[in-house]
């Protein structure tokens, strides 16, 4: 897919590298591959405004960043619920197809790579149900 | 992606992805002086930033612009040694 990963938090790039020799490294064989930045502080967290002011933490944001550095989505949860990591990738794989056909083709609800997309235009006014069914936004 | 470096402090560099911090910082002069902080918007450029970061054993420096061409998933999270 070619996508970079980096990760941040409020911690010390010390307590990173622990956290990634003692516990992370159990999980994924030879550690985080990828940057674990620290953001101590949280300045990065604040422009990015996930940043939680009362707990002084960073809250589980995720934001999709294409090659010309533009936000093209994001999610932010509250800390107890984890992410799912394969929405993401669909998302990454949604994007990716509309550069590849220059915004030619759009990505309906519950695309995945394989199902058909939609191609805007004067025809399909009034038409997308013709084509896309409510079932296809699920599985 | 990044150099090895001497250990330091992250900070917004206080311009969008590929534009200079001059540019946007001159169009702040004349905005009030309680400066209001959107939330990111879809389709308008990441805020740049340089940040310390530790990678397969090494402490290196990472800018957000050094990602330019290639896609980006940035993951923020509340804290190391926490649970989920």
């Amino acid at each position: 897919m070619g996508v970079e990963i980096l990760s941040m938090s409020i911690d010390s790039v010390f307590v990173h590298k622990m956290w990634d020799d003692n516990e992370l490294s159990k999980m994924v064989d030879g550690g985080i591959p990828f940057p674990m930045l620290s953001d101590a502080g949280g300045q990065v967290g604040k422009a990015f405004g996930i940043f939680d002011e009362a707990g002084g933490v960073e809250t589980r944001g995720r934001f999709i960043i294409d090659p010309d550095g533009i936000v093209q989505g994001y999610e932010v949860l509250s800390p107890p619920v984890g992410r799912n990591v394969s929405e993401s990738l669909r998302q990454i794989q949604a994007f990716q197809h509309i550069r590849e056909t220059k915004g030619a083709e759009a990505t309906p609800s519950g695309w995945k790579p394989g199902k058909a997309t939609l191609k805007p235009g004067p025809d399909l006014v009034g038409k997308v149900w013709e084509v896309w069914k409510t079932d296809m936004a699920f599985d | 992606m990044g150099e090895e470096m001497e250990v330091g402090c992250a900070r917004p560099t206080g311009g969008p992805v590929g534009e200079s911090a001059e540019e946007s910082t001159a169009t702040n002069e004349s905005a009030p002086v309680k400066e209001a902080k959107p939330m990111i918007q879809v389709g308008k450029k990441a805020p740049d930033f340089a940040a310390p970061a530790y990678q397969k054993g090494k402490f290196i420096s990472v800018k957000l612009s050094e990602y330019l061409g290639k896609w980006v998933v940035l993951c923020f999270y509340p804290g190391d040694f926490t649970f989920v």
